[in-house]
């Protein structure tokens, strides 16, 4: 059973993915992108990560692809003119880094998918793994941690900086 | 045929299928007499009887009401994008039924059809993918009033999510498990207060005192959730004239209405389930369902009592509400939470 469902799942993601590059429309595009989400979350519960799927779809899907769309929505990308210079940078970029991601999965599959360290103790049975994952996160990986609620925070503030200084100098922030 | 039967992967199957199958139909049932409901109710609040033609007081009205919906005509704008403007309303309806399978409506594992250990995460998921069906129908009507309901649902939906979770956090923090299962079981027997034992109470989170603000948050953010009023700023029919649904017409209409109702119950079972003791009640545990349909009863009417009673808040009002006021009550909620239960386990 779980091999089909892993081959519908896998099917719908690396389908949904080539739409999302291959639709000329952009709210398509994006569309797309939250259904490849979507199907990524069906491959973590076929896992039996179910915590990370649901924080797939809850963070991805609900929160950084509704801003995505608004985005795109919101700002007419219909007159977007692009000078042939920019046309040229984008494709030698894409070719580039297609080029290097190749080379990488050809290294990968060489070696016969060693993906680096795996964690050694599974978690308990019953346990679930959102314990698990708390107990990893708030001990072993505790550094990292802080260091991108960090992150996240001088983004935070950076946002409101700029949203704040378009109002000039009579507003109330500098 | 009994080799079939014997298979533990189709038994499995086969007893979630039926189950999704009764309790589809028996919501579609409960969603088009909760119309009837609201009409009732809204009638009486106002001082008239509501609709009472069709049928012994009214009851064969849902049937009329559909039957109109079915044979209107179908009108799409000419500028529409057409496949997403299919789409949206069908979206407005599935995060609600995904969300019914994992709600225990009494006594698992016969009254549910499953349990996963992220349940309260799934729900939050689905609640987050209902933001797709009003703004995509929104902006693929193409139409300034839908586009700017379409707008403003989504701003309030992502806003008062926020204050959502944070609200629930409590309750897992309480339970220490996100399984509606086991929410539900940490809220049997008398209330347990501190250590002590209140007689005469039962176990619910809402009795407990650093678990009752979280409640009223979870009720406040329930309406922005639902855009019911005083949240109904998508629709504001004074000034968006109907908001995101403005081009849209017979069923595919009565798809977002479905899809509200359905919210509508599928948010009361869980606030219910977070805090009321979902189907936990006086008498023996196979009353359950009996329970659980009381309080959701309860639930829905305080839903249209409420829908009926106030105003619409200003657009500055809403935001100021849900960023400055239940976002940080319900930051310091769960640091409170956080520290009784600490004490809790370490005294």
């Amino acid at each position: 059973m779980v091999p089909y469902l892993f081959l519908g799942f896998a099917a719908m993601l690396v389908a949904t993915a080539l739409m999302v590059v291959l639709h000329k429309n952009p709210v398509t595009s994006a569309l797309f992108l939250v259904l490849a989400f979507c199907s990524l979350a069906g491959i973590y519960l076929l896992m039996h990560a179910e915590f990370l799927g649901m924080v797939q779809i809850i963070v991805y899907a609900g929160a950084i692809m509704v801003l995505f769309l608004f985005v795109i929505m919101y700002l007419n990308l219909k007159h977007d003119i692009e000078t042939g210079v920019q046309t040229a940078v984008r494709r030698g970029l894409g070719w580039g880094l297609g080029a290097l991601l190749l080379l990488t999965s050809g290294t990968l599959l060489t070696r016969g998918w060693s993906m680096g360290p795996v964690l050694a103790e599974l978690p308990a049975q019953g346990e679930g793994n959102a314990a698990a994952i708390g107990k990893v996160l708030y001990s072993r990986y505790l550094f990292p941690f802080e260091i991108t609620s960090i992150l996240l925070l001088v983004a935070m503030v950076g946002a409101i900086v700029i949203a704040k200084g378009r109002k000039g100098p009579e507003g109330e922030g500098a | 045929m009994a080799e079939l039967w014997g298979n533990a992967v189709f038994q499995v199957a086969f007893w979630a299928i039926l189950k999704v199958g009764i309790i589809l139909f028996v919501m579609l049932t409960v969603v088009s007499y909760l119309i009837l409901a609201e009409r009732k109710v809204c009638g009486h609040i106002q001082a008239r009887t509501g609709p009472n033609r069709v049928g012994p007081f009214g009851l064969l009205q849902p049937l009329a009401d559909v039957g109109k919906l079915l044979f209107k005509e179908e009108f799409i704008p000419a500028d529409a994008n057409k496949v997403i403007f299919h789409i949206a309303p069908m979206l407005a309806v599935f995060p609600a039924i995904v969300t019914l399978s994992i709600i225990p409506f009494g006594p698992p594992p016969m009254f549910q059809v499953t349990d996963i250990q992220v349940g309260v995460l799934l729900f939050l998921a689905m609640s987050s993918l209902g933001v797709y069906a009003i703004t995509l129908g929104g902006w693929a009507s193409n139409n300034k009033y839908a586009l700017l309901g379409g707008l403003r649902s989504s701003a309030q939906m992502i806003s008062y999510e926020l204050a959502m979770g944070l609200s629930i956090i409590p309750v897992i923090l309480e339970a220490s498990s996100m399984s509606l299962n086991h929410i539900v079981d940490a809220q049997a027997g008398p209330l347990q207060l501190y250590g002590l034992t209140v007689p005469f109470l039962p176990n619910w989170m809402l009795f407990k005192p650093h678990l009752m603000l979280p409640f009223v948050i979870f009720t406040i953010t329930m309406f922005a959730e639902t855009n019911r009023a005083p949240f109904d700023l998508p629709e504001a029919e004074g000034e968006l004239v109907a908001g995101f649904h403005i081009e849209y017409s017979s069923m595919k209409w009565a798809l977002f209405f479905l899809g509200e109702y359905m919210n509508m119950l599928v948010i009361s079972s869980i606030a219910i389930t977070l805090y009321l003791g979902g189907w936990r009640g006086f008498g023996p545990e196979k009353f359950g369902i009996i329970w659980y349909t009381l309080k959701l009863a309860a639930f829905i009417f305080f839903f249209m009592w409420v829908r009926w009673t106030y105003p619409r808040l200003r657009y500055d009002q809403l935001m100021n509400l849900g960023w400055k006021i239940l976002l940080p009550a319900a930051v310091v909620n769960v640091l409170i939470a956080g520290i009784v239960v600490y004490w809790r386990a370490h005294a």
